[in-house]
């Protein structure tokens, strides 16, 4: 029982702060209330036995990503911001979108069907701790993919600059 | 135990809320967050799947999601930086220059 | 279950832990808040020395209840908050500042045994506590409507994503001499060596992490955030009262926790170095928080001694001095260190 009552109230806060994310007038408010989404994600994720991810996951999304979201809006014209209007003309399109894709998806969760389960048990990732288990995975099974992501933020790094710098 | 469904579900809407913000919003900025919304329901779900699967593989997935919002994330903010500096603009129907 | 010699039914242990748990909480938080209020004191005395001064001499004996009544003039004062600012952000910043400080205490361990969390990722949750504490500062300084704090918050949220890098850099090499992130579990690994202190193997690691800590927490010589003589107090110009208190209190928090991780990370936290107790075998008797204070007061004793002699930076230098020498510095650390751990297991 109490597990799911946590869940619940995870469930919906969570609901909650994303609704308040895209409806928000003044960007700022919606960087912060982003804030507190990414804190119950990884409280979600410590919930999941997942305690690596939930530290990666304040720090990178909460801590860098998110700061530079507050960044570029600070810069940016927020008096000309609250006065307009929030939603394009084609808001009714995108809304049915919405539903559409919700209806959909809600018809396929019935239709669901757990596959085989792996080696890693709770047991085991307590064992030998989530860092190392995460870790060993990482650096055997995923060694290719790992290199191109280091390559892909590269490529970001040298694009972010390029793109932002002034040209005279 | 909670069921698998419920995430899956949370996931769900989460993700649909991205979307209908992605499309309905006029400020690039904010639909760049509603971006990083629907990575983080699509990351919700695979920590799920990983769990209840006991397979670590969707949690490592996880990271080369995290890896990628960060990439898209810089190079976002700086095409949005060099729109401002140029046309002053940060809706998406302040830019006509392609109308015929 | 057995506690003072009542048995406790059972069923009944979960109640036991969380009142257990809340009396630790209440112990680390009021003796760090005494600490920050001695930590005040002891920086103007320690700084006014330094320049042939004085420091605080009126209240009380050598004004020793002088953070006494710096705390009760600040809790009285009128709470200002300026015409056109957000109120809710303004008022939310620096609650976030100070729970950001407070909450890295929860993994620190104070001597062998005593933590409120003993968590498998402590040094991962400090670094994602003090990227929060980045948070504090930018709502602050955008919620004002002034000028000066803006400059002050956007410097700030600059220098601390810089400065977080080499910060996260500098203490993987710790993580991987230790091969756990589990901070107690860092210092039993330093004692399985007789040198007892990562600090010999990762001086270069602990250079960088002491300059990148100096900058995380604003403290001279890198505070361009406040910078009091060109941005008259930076981020918290606006603030008065107990908010202001609060941020004061955080600033200090941050210094003691940076300090701790420090202590906790290389220079083997409540334990001696082994060939230190084989030469004096006597100092065994002393108990290890008492060393762990010890450590902890040097720390902030070298905050004091760097803010009394060094001048601050200019921010293209700040910036320069984080990227191009702190970051290559820490990855070369990191390459050596890996090398060595692979040769000598």
């Amino acid at each position: 029982m109490l597990p799911k009552i946590f869940f619940g109230y995870f469930a919906v806060v969570m609901v909650v702060l994303s609704l308040l994310i895209v409806t928000r007038k003044n960007p700022v408010h919606s960087v912060l209330w982003m804030l507190a989404l990414f804190f119950h994600i990884a409280g979600l994720y410590l919930f999941l036995n997942a305690e690596f991810l939930a530290a990666v996951q304040v720090i990178l999304y909460a801590g860098a990503i998110l700061v530079l979201f507050l960044f570029v809006v600070m810069m940016l014209n927020l008096k000309e911001e609250v006065m307009g209007e929030r939603f394009g003309k084609e808001w009714p399109v995108g809304i049915s979108i919405g539903a559409f894709i919700l209806v959909l998806f809600f018809f396929t969760i019935n239709k669901f069907s757990q596959g085989p389960t792996g080696q890693y048990t709770i047991e085991r990732i307590k064992a030998e701790t989530h860092t190392k288990a995460i870790g060993s995975v990482l650096y055997t099974e995923f060694l290719l993919p790992f290199e191109i992501a280091s390559l892909i933020l590269l490529i970001a790094i040298v694009g972010a600059i390029v793109l932002a710098k002034k040209t005279k | 135990m909670v069921p698998l469904e419920w995430y899956i579900g949370l996931s769900t809407v989460l993700f649909v809320i991205g979307v209908v913000g992605f499309l309905i919003r006029r400020n690039i900025l904010i639909m760049l967050m509603s971006i990083e919304l629907m990575l983080n329901s699509v990351n919700i779900s695979l920590v799920a799947f990983s769990h209840y699967l006991q397979d670590l593989r969707g949690q490592v997935l996880v990271f080369f999601i995290i890896t990628v919002a960060a990439a898209e994330a810089a190079i976002g903010l700086a095409i949005l930086i060099s729109l401002f500096r140029n046309k002053e603009a940060v809706h998406t129907d302040e830019m006509t220059e392609m109308k015929g | 279950m057995n506690i003072f010699g009542f048995s406790v039914p059972a069923g009944y242990e979960f109640i036991i832990n969380l009142v257990i748990l809340l009396i630790k909480i209440g112990i680390v938080v009021g003796i760090t808040m005494l600490h920050v209020l001695y930590a005040t004191y002891f920086e103007r005395k320690v700084i006014g020395h330094m320049q042939i001064r004085l420091g605080p001499m009126r209240t009380g004996f050598h004004g020793f209840l002088q953070p006494v009544a710096d705390g009760l003039k600040l809790f009285f004062k009128e709470d200002i908050i300026p015409a056109q600012a957000d109120r809710t952000v303004f008022k939310i910043a620096p609650v976030i500042f100070v729970f950001a400080a407070l909450s890295s205490l929860a993994v620190v361990p104070f001597f062998d045994g005593f933590v409120i969390a003993n968590v498998n990722i402590a040094l991962l949750y400090v670094l994602a506590m003090s990227s929060l504490g980045a948070y504090g500062v930018i709502m602050a300084g955008w919620a004002s409507n002034s000028k000066y704090s803006f400059l002050g918050g956007l410097r700030s949220s600059a220098q601390v994503i810089s400065y977080e890098v080499a910060l996260g850099l500098s203490l993987v090499g710790v993580m991987l001499m230790a091969g756990s992130l589990n901070l107690s579990e860092i210092v039993s690994a330093q004692q399985q060596h007789w040198y007892g202190m990562f600090l010999f193997p990762q001086c270069i690691g602990y250079f960088v992490f002491m300059v990148s800590a100096f900058a995380e927490t604003n403290r001279t010589p890198f505070d361009l955030p406040e910078a009091e003589s060109e941005l008259v107090a930076g981020y918290f110009v606006e603030y008065s009262g107990m908010r202001f208190a609060l941020y004061y209190a955080g600033e200090y928090i941050g210094m003691i926790v940076m300090s701790s991780i420090a202590v906790l990370c290389y220079w083997g936290g409540w334990t001696l170095p082994p060939f230190l107790l084989k030469a004096l075998p006597f100092l065994a008797v002393v108990p290890g928080i008492v060393w762990f204070l010890l450590k902890v007061y040097f720390h902030i004793f070298l905050y004091y001694w760097v803010r009394a002699t060094v001048p601050r930076y200019r921010y293209d230098q700040l910036m320069g001095l984080g990227w191009k020498v702190m970051i290559p510095l820490a990855l070369a650390n990191i390459v050596v260190t890996s090398v060595v751990r692979y040769i000598v297991p």
